[in-house]
């Protein structure tokens, strides 16, 4: 909780960051990017979820959009009232359905458990204001990640 | 990635010795575990008490390594902590495993 009290004074502060999407790439960036959130005086917990949330959906990008080839990702987060307000912008595949996935909760049967499907899942529980849009040769996500710790 | 394996009442102990399980390490991390599971023992308790990040690429590997093991062996879990929990809660993984706070036999870190 801390600096919870003050944290009005951050809003409007953005980081940003334009890197290739690569696993070992986008775990570097999240590393430095979550240091720089802890310094700037949000909480454990919000950084947190954060860095999943942020590692889930790059990780899609990487896999996913550009099947993992590698391509430029663009990304930006700002500090709102309601949370870190986020946007991914990428040169990929658009997403097969023209929209997000919105799974639900994976069907968990005992006897042949999934080993996917759980990451978009964990975006949607942990976001809010999800929107993607195809743009030209761009997708854009943007979500709101809301803050859990008060302030 | 470094797996330290002891015994402990006929269970094999598995500790991850890494504090991150993500995309980048998830196939590292499956083929370690499944060199050190070669040593007997039953249970086989992964003990992820210094794992302090998990992501669904890193559940996806603990799920195959329980599929792996399955049927002659039972993959156990010990010593989640909160952000490793909270996937496996999300998910609901947490009712697919036995998870206990501890290793068994595992000294309690001082403090």
């Amino acid at each position: 909780m801390a600096l919870a009290a003050d944290r009005s004074a951050l809003v409007g502060k953005e980081f940003s960051r334009r890197f290739r999407a690569d696993d070992e790439v986008t775990r570097l960036v999240l590393g430095a990017l979550l240091a720089e959130f802890a310094d700037a005086g949000i909480g454990a917990d919000d950084c947190a979820n954060a860095e999943l949330i942020l590692a889930e959906v790059l990780n899609n990008v990487a896999e996913h959009a550009y099947a993992g080839l590698g391509g430029p990702v663009e990304l930006n987060v700002r500090i709102d009232t309601d949370g870190l307000d986020c946007l991914v912008i990428d040169r990929g595949c658009g997403m097969p359905t023209g929209d997000a996935p919105n799974p639900g909760a994976p069907v968990l049967d005992a006897a042949n458990l999934p080993e996917g499907g759980f990451g978009w899942h964990i975006i949607r529980c942990l976001t809010s204001d999800l929107r993607y849009r195809r743009d030209g040769n761009r997708n854009r996500l943007m979500m709101v990640i809301p803050w859990v710790e008060a302030g | 990635m470094q797996i330290d394996a002891t015994k402990y009442e006929g269970a094999l102990i598995l500790r991850v010795d890494a504090s991150r399980i993500d995309a980048a390490v998830a196939i590292e991390f499956k083929e370690s575990v499944r060199l050190a599971a070669e040593a007997p023992g039953n249970p086989l308790v992964l003990d992820l008490s210094s794992v302090t990040f998990l992501d669904s690429s890193g559940l996806g590997a603990v799920v195959a390594i329980m599929k792996l093991l399955a049927p002659e062996r039972r993959l156990e879990l010990a010593g989640l902590t909160p952000n490793v929990a909270k996937v496996f809660r999300l998910t609901r993984m947490d009712t697919m495993f036995t998870i206990h706070d501890a290793a068994p036999g595992a000294l309690r870190a001082a403090g």
